[in-house]
């Protein structure tokens, strides 16, 4: 390619002539027209606007990208073609933001207001990586828009601990191991810790045998925590130790925990020389 | 997902005036299944009502049943202590369904007018009648494995995927929907769903603009027999492959009524009245519930991939009848 070409794809470029009709109802969605498109533009190679252009429309995360946390400058400022105005409660603070209409309740959180301990794993409902609790109750911040927020009361994992010290769930769960690379574990806690109050509440579930029986502070079997807890898949498999937290925690009946840090000593040793004998288990087996 | 106008609803009228002025508005209620189906560009509402703030979420006892807000939720439903005292089936039904934090969104207008889980009516590359008239029918002869054995045309073999309204079905209810001229009319449950035919994309027999304001359950006598089978690949969490809203009153140790809806099998829930005639006045017996399941499924045509319906469908019943005896027809 010649550099007259290179100029002119760059020219088509900024004024967007080159864009497919894909690209152009992208922009068009994200509420970029003239001077922020150009800006826009101007900062993307073509190549790379084709990719981002599809990483947006499966992801949904480009408005939130765009769009400046209040108080942030962030360029360029997009232009909401639908902006709603919320004021709601995040952990206790008051908040008041202008987002897209089509904005999740997800991304409000992690793109606006920067808590990214709540996770995005389908974006659809069907794993509750994204359980957040809005008035108390658990609920799928995915499939929540932001701008039905308005009032609203919302904790995020972030908001479970005081100050230094964990929920009770939070240390149930490193107490049971109950996570392996801990992208579902927030919002298995926010759900885990909302099951506790439904428990409270006497609420019945697929697997309560008679639901005309009724009571209180119910004491829930494993089955019973695995069917609360169905709408919280783990790729790591963690469930033994999920069950086990929730458990502990529920029922309020302290177990031992099953696993210890390797001590000093065991680390020195295993430094040494690779392979400690220690009633013929293996390092890997200790730490 | 397609940039929309987004407003709250202050009254039931209003809002439905507001839907039925513009084509292309909708309601939103929890939002689980439009929110969804907007982010795959299925839905591309140009405005967006919310009403998940209006005052329909009240459950009552009325003079002769129970009335529950179209806005409440579904696990608020489920744990009403009229709605699992006296329409357990109801409760079991809900609680077989989605999770608890999807429960906790769901009302019960939205559960109703949910859309189907044909995985070719979600991919918009694909054709679907249902999404875009006209287009074809990927499901007819590509992979059908979740799809119906009754009732279904070659325009459309999708499945109505919801739990609640198999329960609705068994239990005689009324949908309350209020119209533009802020007077309400009542559709029986069974006329409120309908088959695909030739207009698949119609999934129910509400008017566009037309809101559920309730749904109510007449008095009856099933609450101590009966029960909400549902199979699925997995423990929980998942759509049915099959369900069963089974429901027994007797009399001495005949059957007086019967309620048999299949669940998953069609484009609506699969009330079936054969099964049911086969069990009046029957004292309840293995056979006579085999009887039963065979009349069920008698008329069922199944496609290539979903033939194993028939025979779990027929299992189902006779089980899930056991249950409502709560085991003591083995
Ligand atoms: C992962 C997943 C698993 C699920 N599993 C199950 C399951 O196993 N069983 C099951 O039954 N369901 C299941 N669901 C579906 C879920 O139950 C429905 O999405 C939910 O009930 C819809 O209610 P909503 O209030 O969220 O409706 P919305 O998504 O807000 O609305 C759905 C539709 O109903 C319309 N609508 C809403 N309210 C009214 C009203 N009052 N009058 C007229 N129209 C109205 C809306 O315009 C929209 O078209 C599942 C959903 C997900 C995401
Ligand atoms: S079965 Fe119905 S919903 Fe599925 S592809 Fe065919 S027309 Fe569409
Ligand atoms: S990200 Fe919300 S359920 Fe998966
Ligand atoms: S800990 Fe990895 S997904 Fe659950």
């Amino acid at each position: 390619m010649d550099d007259n070409q290179e100029q002119q794809d760059f020219d088509g470029m900024e004024d967007g002539s080159h864009l497919s009709a894909d690209e152009e109802r992208l922009l068009g969605e994200l509420g970029l027209f003239g001077a922020t498109r150009r800006e826009f533009l101007g900062q993307s190679t073509a190549a790379v606007l084709g990719t981002f252009a599809f990483g947006l429309l499966a992801q949904e995360e480009a408005l939130a990208q765009l769009a400046p946390s209040p108080g942030a400058s962030m360029a360029p400022t997009p232009r909401l073609e639908n902006a709603v105005r919320v004021l709601l409660k995040i952990n206790g603070a008051p908040q008041r933001l202008e987002v897209d209409s089509r904005m999740a309740l997800l991304d409000l959180l992690r793109e606006r207001v920067g808590l990214t301990g709540t996770k995005k794993g389908c974006d659809q409902g069907q794993c509750g990586a994204c359980t957040v609790m809005v008035d108390g109750r658990r609920v799928l911040s995915c499939l929540t828009l932001a701008a039905s927020c308005e009032g609203k009361d919302v904790t995020t994992i972030e908001g479970l601990a005081k100050g230094d010290q964990l929920h009770p769930m939070q240390a149930a769960f490193i107490k049971h191991d109950g996570f392996q690379c801990g992208y579902c574990t927030p919002g298995q806690i926010c759900s885990a810790v909302a099951l506790l109050q439904e428990a409270r509440n006497g609420d019945a579930s697929h697997v309560t045998a008679d639901v005309r029986a009724r009571g209180r502070n119910i004491n829930l079997s494993e089955e019973e925590i695995k069917e609360r807890m169905s709408g919280n898949i783990c790729r790591c498999g963690a469930y033994p130790g999920i069950v086990a937290a929730i458990k502990e925690v529920q029922s309020g009946t302290r177990t031992a925990q099953t696993w210890e840090f390797a001590s000093d000593e065991r680390i020195a040793l295993a430094m040494n020389d690779g392979a400690i004998n220690d009633g013929g288990r293996r390092t890997d087996e200790i730490i | 997902m397609k940039s929309f106008k987004y407003s709250v609803a202050k009254e039931p009228t209003g809002a439905a005036r507001t839907v039925s002025a513009n084509p292309t508005a909708k309601f939103l209620a929890g939002g689980t299944n439009l929110v969804d189906l907007m982010k795959e560009y299925v839905e591309r509402p140009s405005e967006v009502v919310d009403v998940s703030r209006l005052n329909l979420a009240q459950i009552r006892e009325t003079s002769n049943g129970i009335s529950i807000g179209a806005l409440a939720k579904n696990s608020d439903t489920a744990n009403h202590p009229l709605v699992r005292q006296n329409y357990p089936l109801l409760s079991m039904a809900i609680l077989a369904g989605a999770s608890a934090q999807l429960r906790n969104m769901a009302t019960n207008g939205g559960n109703l007018m949910q859309r189907t889980r044909c995985q070719y009516f979600y991919d918009t590359a694909m054709p679907c009648n249902k999404r875009e008239p006209g287009s074809g029918c990927g499901a007819l002869e590509g992979l059908n494995r979740i799809h119906a054995i009754l009732g279904h045309s070659e325009n459309c073999v999708a499945t109505y995927p919801g739990d609640m309204a198999n329960a609705l079905y068994a239990l005689d209810a009324t949908i309350r929907v209020r119209g533009t001229n802020g007077r309400d009319r009542l559709i029986p449950v069974q006329d409120f769903h309908r088959l695909p035919g030739d207009t698949p994309q119609k999934d129910n027999n509400l008017a566009h603009g037309e809101l559920i304001v309730a749904i109510e359950i007449p008095r009856n006598n099933f609450a101590a027999k009966s029960y909400y089978l549902k199979v699925r690949d997995r423990a929980s969490y998942a759509f049915a492959l099959v369900s069963v809203a089974a429901a027994l009153e007797m009399r001495g140790d005949a059957i007086e009524r019967a309620r048999v809806v299949l669940g998953s099998v069609a484009h609506k829930p699969w009330r079936s009245v054969e099964a049911e005639r086969v069990l009046i006045g029957k004292p309840v017996t293995v056979e006579t519930f085999e009887a039963s399941a065979e009349a069920a499924l008698k008329d069922a045509k199944p496609l290539e991939h979903n033939g194993y319906k028939v025979e779990l469908g027929k299992r189902s019943i006779v089980l899930a009848l056991q249950r409502a005896m709560s085991g003591e027809v083995a």
